[in-house]
């Protein structure tokens, strides 16, 4: 059981050694990527089902003890996260793979494609199991500089301009890390998350408050989070579609997971935390009003990725077990819903030749499977019953109300920005899907990656999209063992003793 | 890259088995010889080799002392930009063969596997042990197993400076080329 909770970052990595070995056999590239994720997504699968039965899973890299040596942790969260990461990463997999192959026929191979997706699903794993801070970071450059070479890949000039501000507050935010990192280890002297737990609340409180805020704002630049979005927006529209699709459900979302890992074991409250509320609503508010008024598809679902990153920022801010379980629910949500919109997104361009939403129109009869593998997916994010967004939502009005006035309020702006949400999501309805007909405008560049206009998208692009849209249902239909399973993790992580005690073993006491 | 190789496949006469192979020399027709600096290039001639066993040293010693893997890696792969500095990168395509992201892939196989080797032997991931081998005349031989994963960082990071030197060095000149100025 050790072993299999090192091979979600190692057989990823080595799928990516030899897809660069193979740079010649496109067949060999895309079936080695295909079964390497395949393979994760169950061995992530039975990861979340042992750590539901039997507690946390832990595995010591080259059996050197945990404060000292690297241990790698998988609990119901990361489990489920990670599960949730790899379906998406799978199915954007796929959909990249067809589009491909549409586009420039079979035989066509990639040197870096294949290798650097299958290195950022390393990072992902990486990011999620690891049990030490060092080594988060570490996850998540292995994961950045993946996407650098994918989002720069067949640049024109707009996409290096969105390059450059993407690379740039990355490596930013990166070095703030860093620094936040020495920090934490001059003061404590550990960088193994159980070990920090410990020691950190030995600290003086002012301390402790500058090292869990320089956490926040790191986390918060990689997640969105408002005043820090700003790049987002800019950026990830730019990118190809499966691309996007990829940034858009996985790369914000492990830094919300990192954000939840480290305040809730490192920096523990009592109550809720009113910065973070306040975060929240910004959040909410300037990602939904953001995308009421963006022409271009891509941009407006950028910036309501942006808002739903407030979301769960809201469930962690409630600080108690069901926030918390909020939030975890939610995340895994809204991975799944966002890479599904940016593939369809993908999907509308590729028919309509443009993203300009003024452009379009009439497609729900010129495309009717289109129009249903987006409204599933509009319905979820803005949170209609009995859709997997809505029971994620109510998992946080409930803790929302029941955790006092403050997080009543702000239940309030998630039901506000839920409907902002859905008031976008029906004017991107009606300018794309409904209205007279248009003939696809012609592609205008060429040279660049993507193929747009031309209408040609092969079965398994949509069947992959699909697939995405059947996990989405899944997460509704089995909403009730999902949610207790949530609130199991949620209750997890508000007592980081249990974490402790599972990673450390007798030596926690100390 | 490929005229100045061509005659090396012809048969070599026998009196002139001692003739200097031109895989260790700079290949003398890749440059304008307004641009050559002699000093340079002799100097690389010397240092090539030495720094290739240096950083095989390196290498080696990393287990107990400074160096291994990655600063072996760093300091051959400076042996490589060292000649493509001098003779530019037809030299550079005469000394190297191989395809930049082949090394990368195979210095990654070879670390990944010595990670996941130990689990045959039912110890964890990447942990190592120590071999000992008696050999005649030298004695007692200590192998940790370690090296291997040294080795295969070694590799790639070997690739990793090649692949720059194409990207940004060959890369760049042929682009001047194209666009006509002078590389």
């Amino acid at each position: 059981m050790t072993t299999i909770l090192t091979l979600p970052v190692l057989l990823p990595m080595l799928g990516a050694a030899v897809t660069v070995l193979g740079s010649r056999w496109a067949t060999l590239q895309r079936v080695v990527g295909v079964v390497v994720l395949s393979v994760v997504a169950v061995l992530a699968g039975v990861l979340l089902v042992v750590a539901d039965e039997r507690g946390p899973i832990v595995t010591e890299l080259g059996g050197w003890p945990a404060p000292m040596g690297i241990a790698l942790v998988a609990d119901r969260l990361s489990a489920l996260l990670l599960l949730v990461s790899t379906l998406v990463t799978l199915a954007v997999l796929v959909y990249a793979i067809d589009q491909r192959i549409a586009d420039y026929g079979r035989g066509t191979a990639s040197t870096t494609f294949h290798p650097m997706y299958l290195m950022l699903c390393a990072g992902v794993s990486l990011a999620y199991l690891t049990g030490d801070l060092f080594t988060l970071f570490v996850a998540f450059e292995l994961m950045l500089t993946a996407s650098y070479v994918l989002i720069t890949r067949r640049t024109n000039a707009s996409r290096i301009r969105a390059g450059m501000t993407y690379v740039t507050v990355s490596l930013l935010s990166s070095l703030l890390f860093l620094t936040a990192i020495a920090l934490i280890y001059a003061a404590t002297g550990t960088v193994n998350l159980a070990d920090l737990a410990g020691r950190i609340g030995t600290l003086p409180s002012g301390l402790r408050s500058v090292l869990g805020l320089m956490l926040l704002v790191v986390f918060g630049i990689k997640a969105a989070i408002v005043p820090l979005h700003f790049w987002l927006p800019d950026s990830y529209p730019n990118a190809p579609g499966p691309v996007a699709a990829l940034f858009a459900g996985l790369l914000t979302k492990v830094s919300f997971y990192a954000l939840l890992r480290t305040q809730t074991l490192l920096f523990t409250r009592d109550e809720p935390w009113t910065l973070l509320l306040v975060l929240a609503v910004a959040t909410m508010l300037v990602g939904a009003l953001g995308g009421l008024v963006q022409n271009d598809l891509n941009r407006l679902l950028s910036f309501l990725l942006v808002s739903h990153i407030g979301f769960m920022l809201f469930g962690l801010a409630v600080f108690d077990a069901a926030g918390v379980a909020g939030a975890a629910l939610y995340a895994a949500h809204h991975i799944t819903v966002l890479a599904t919109l940016f593939l369809v997104s993908g999907l509308i361009t590729r028919r309509t030749g443009t993203v300009a939403l003024d452009r379009m129109g009439g497609l729900a009869r010129s495309a009717p499977w289109l129009a249903v593998l987006f409204a599933v997916p509009a319905l979820t994010l803005a949170g209609m019953p009995p859709t997997a967004g809505f029971v994620a939502k109510l998992a946080l009005l409930e803790a929302g109300a029941a955790a006092g006035v403050d997080t009543r309020i702000v239940a309030g702006v998630v039901i506000l920005a839920s409907l902002l949400t859905l008031y976008a999501l029906v004017r991107v309805w009606v300018r794309v899907f409904w209205g007279k007909r248009r003939a696809p405008l012609p592609d205008e560049d060429d040279a660049d990656e993507v193929v747009i206009g031309t209408a040609r998208s092969s079965v398994p692009m949509y069947a992959a999209t699909g697939g995405l849209v059947a996990v989405s249902l899944a997460i509704a239909v089995f909403a009730g063992p999902l949610t207790a399973l949530t609130a199991r993790a949620g209750a997890d992580l508000v007592d980081p003793v249990s974490y402790r005690t599972a990673v450390l073993g007798a030596r926690a006491s100390r | 890259m490929t005229t100045s190789r061509d005659e090396s496949h012809d048969p070599m006469p026998f009196e002139e088995w001692d003739r200097p192979r031109e895989a260790w020399l700079l290949s003398g027709d890749c440059r304008r010889p307004g641009q050559r600096s002699l000093l340079l290039e002799m100097t690389t001639r010397a240092v090539f080799p030495t720094v290739l066993v240096f950083s095989l040293y390196l290498l080696l010693v990393g287990h107990y002392g400074p160096g291994g893997g990655f600063s072996a890696g760093l300091v051959a792969g400076l042996a490589f930009v060292l000649r493509y500095i001098a003779g530019g990168s037809d030299d550079l395509g005469a000394v190297v063969r191989v395809r930049a992201p082949a090394v990368i892939g195979t210095g990654l196989v070879i670390a990944l596997l010595t990670a996941l080797a130990p689990v045959a032997w039912g110890a964890p991931v990447l942990s190592t042990t120590k071999l000992a081998v008696a050999l005649p005349l030298l004695g007692r031989a200590e192998l940790q197993t370690s090296v291997f994963l040294d080795v295969g960082v070694y590799v790639l990071i070997i690739g990793v400076v090649l692949d720059l030197l194409r990207a940004l060095g060959t890369g760049i000149e042929r682009d001047m080329r194209d666009a006509g100025e002078d590389a």
